[in-house]
């Protein structure tokens, strides 16, 4: 495709003289900027406590201590961190699926009265972000009117809220605008009702924005931060994010960064395995068609 | 013997079998039928609902009342008027805090929107490695918020430092980075724009690839340069995405909370106090849940704005 600089120029000698040396310099730029703080973080977490320590740095560790991944997730207790995170995570996931997959249904498809004015009321909360509503959630988790319960350190607190997202609700809405209604119809006639159309037509069809919805929930649900920190004061029940943060000042440095990259490698997994999910999720949702 | 036609002879429906036909009973049928629809299809949405009703309609009604309250867990809250209001306006952190929450959204703007745009323009050009630029600026927006902060610290470490050793092998000045006043704001902002890039280069990447070929040519046609075409042809055709992307950078920028709250819990000298932080702080520190609200409530009334210009913006865009 024709972009800022036309083909021709780049098959003279100049033109490629000039391409390869931009694309030498950008590689060599991005590399520093995303390459080397990741590799800093992965071998410091192998150094020993002196080196870590010491004044210049070493490029290279002089002795690889692979053991402090083990001496972390020891010392650091990570069993129970991780599985406090699985949880809270997986929860979120499985929540925000079962309440978001009906809705978006309902609005596509089964098209209620006042189904756009309920899609509306969704949508502008997209602005009115969590972070900024902090307080009053804060309360309605303390005391959840009409049913009085205290959700504070329970997991529920963490899963309900997430369950509120309009932004997934919206990209699967337009997901399911487009299968269409012939085969809606046809498993009508067959005799099948809403529920039975929706299992078996509709999510069979959908599970590439299926795929999507979920990635970003479970990256969003590992993310978060401030939302745990507030409702799960009991630190044998906080994620691992929250309990890094709070042991942060008290541990040898090497230790807390084997527990910074295994904090980190579940979800750069994720994203190797399903970069081409996630990359297309993020320019499908955010552009708005 | 009968011959059956596609087309029918009335177009009215048939009547039930052996009985008359009564349009009435028919529409009323009908009309429950509707209804009957209607009911399953809020059946689906019920869920939804109730969990948008707790956490976001009724919060974001709640907040506007809980500024004017004072929250007393054990005796009920009681209305005080304005003040929550009056105790901030008491408060010389306050004005400290939006200060640098403004600061950090303008810092945060110059860097995390030209530094993605000219990644995006310069990426487009190439043939070569481009799969590997996009997942090496989408990495960082993979790390969870806590683990970035908390590397960053390390990374600015005057002693042992990455940054200030790479500084010196190029021989450029070093800097105290977070421990200093001065500049302990723009090196949060620096680990925002790292951490985040990522999410606005792709998108800016995928608008760039929407611009059709041919204006290109016809800019080169009549003699524009290299810096006149993306005057002229690349800026205006993404001006959509450059000002919906301004909108929601300002909405989540004047919102930061973890790198302050992680990296330099708000110093040095107050230095990185951000309006989040101190909404933080006086919920969760002083116990004070009305005067966090009233706070909370003028943040909402600073993003509502930006929010409202960015609704209006994409629903002009899509009628």
């Amino acid at each position: 495709m024709r972009t800022l600089i036309r083909p021709a120029v780049l098959r003279t000698r100049r033109g490629r003289t000039v391409y390869w040396a931009v694309l030498a310099l950008v590689l060599l730029l991005f590399t520093v900027a995303f390459v080397i703080p990741l590799y800093w973080m992965g071998t410091g977490a192998v150094k020993s406590a002196p080196e870590v320590a010491q004044n210049p740095p070493t490029y290279v560790p002089r002795e690889w201590q692979l053991g402090n991944f083990a001496e972390a997730w020891q010392e650091l207790d990570l069993t129970r961190y991780f599985l406090n995170t699985l949880l809270l995570v997986g929860g979120a996931w499985l929540f925000q699926l079962a309440v978001q997959i009906p809705a978006a249904y309902a609005l596509s498809k089964l098209r209620p009265r006042y189904g756009n004015l309920v899609l509306g009321l969704m949508l502008v909360t997209l602005m009115m972000p969590v972070t900024a509503l902090l307080v009053p959630v804060y309360l309605t988790v303390v005391d959840v009117p009409l049913l009085g319960l205290n959700l504070i350190d329970t997991p529920a607190a963490v899963w309900l809220p997430a369950g509120a997202n309009a932004f997934n609700i919206y990209i699967l809405k337009n997901f399911f605008d487009r299968v269409p209604d012939e085969l809606l119809d046809a498993a009508r006639m067959d005799g099948a009702g809403p529920v039975t159309t929706m299992v078996r037509v509709v999510l069979p069809l959908s599970r590439p924005i299926i795929a999507v919805v979920s990635i970003l929930s479970i990256v969003t649900a590992w993310k978060d931060f401030i939302w745990p920190l507030v409702v799960l004061p009991d630190p044998a029940k906080q994620p691992i994010s929250v309990f890094l943060q709070r042991v942060a000042p008290d541990i040898p440095l090497n230790i807390l960064i084997a527990g910074l990259v295994l904090a980190s490698a579940p979800l750069i997994a994720l994203f190797l395995v399903f970069q081409r999910q996630i990359l297309s999720g993020l320019t499908a949702g955010s552009l708005k068609g | 013997m009968t011959v059956t036609t596609g087309t029918s002879v009335t177009s009215r429906p048939a009547a039930a079998p052996g009985g008359p036909y009564r349009p009435a009973e028919q529409l009323r049928a009908r009309r429950r039928r509707r209804l009957g629809e209607h009911a399953t299809a809020y059946g689906f949405l019920c869920a939804a609902l109730a969990v948008f009703a707790l956490f976001s309609w009724y919060p974001i009604v709640r907040n506007v009342l809980l500024a004017f309250q004072d929250v007393n867990f054990a005796t009920g809250n009681s209305w005080v008027g304005l003040e929550n209001f009056r105790r901030l306006a008491d408060d010389p952190l306050v004005g400290t805090a939006w200060k640098n929450s403004a600061l950090f959204t303008l810092y945060a703007l110059l860097l995390g929107y030209a530094v993605p745009f000219a990644a995006a323009v310069v990426v487009n050009e190439f043939r070569h490695a481009r799969a590997y630029f996009r997942i090496l600026v989408y990495l960082p927006v993979m790390l969870p918020p806590v683990v970035v902060a908390l590397m960053w610290n390390w990374f600015y470490d005057p002693g042992p430092g990455l940054i200030n050793e790479l500084l010196r092998t190029v021989h450029l000045p070093t800097s105290s980075w977070v421990d200093s006043a001065d500049t302990s704001l723009v090196s949060l902002v620096i680990v925002a724009t790292w951490a985040n890039m990522g999410t606005t280069t792709l998108i800016y990447l995928a608008a760039l690839q929407t611009i059709p070929g041919e204006l290109y040519e016809a800019a080169e046609l009549d003699g524009a340069n290299l810096w006149q075409r993306i005057r002229h042809v690349t800026i205006p055709q993404t001006r959509f995405v450059l000002l919906i992307l301004l909108l929601l950078q300002v909405v989540a920028t004047m919102q930061v909370f973890t790198e302050p709250f992680v990296m330099t819990g708000g110093g040095p000298e107050d230095s990185t106090v951000t309006v989040m932080l101190l909404i933080y702080r006086y919920a969760f520190v002083y116990n004070d849940f009305g005067t966090a609200s009233a706070l909370s409530l003028l943040l909402l009334l600073v993003l509502a704005l930006f929010s409202a210009a960015y609704l209006r913006l994409t629903r002009t865009r899509e009628t």
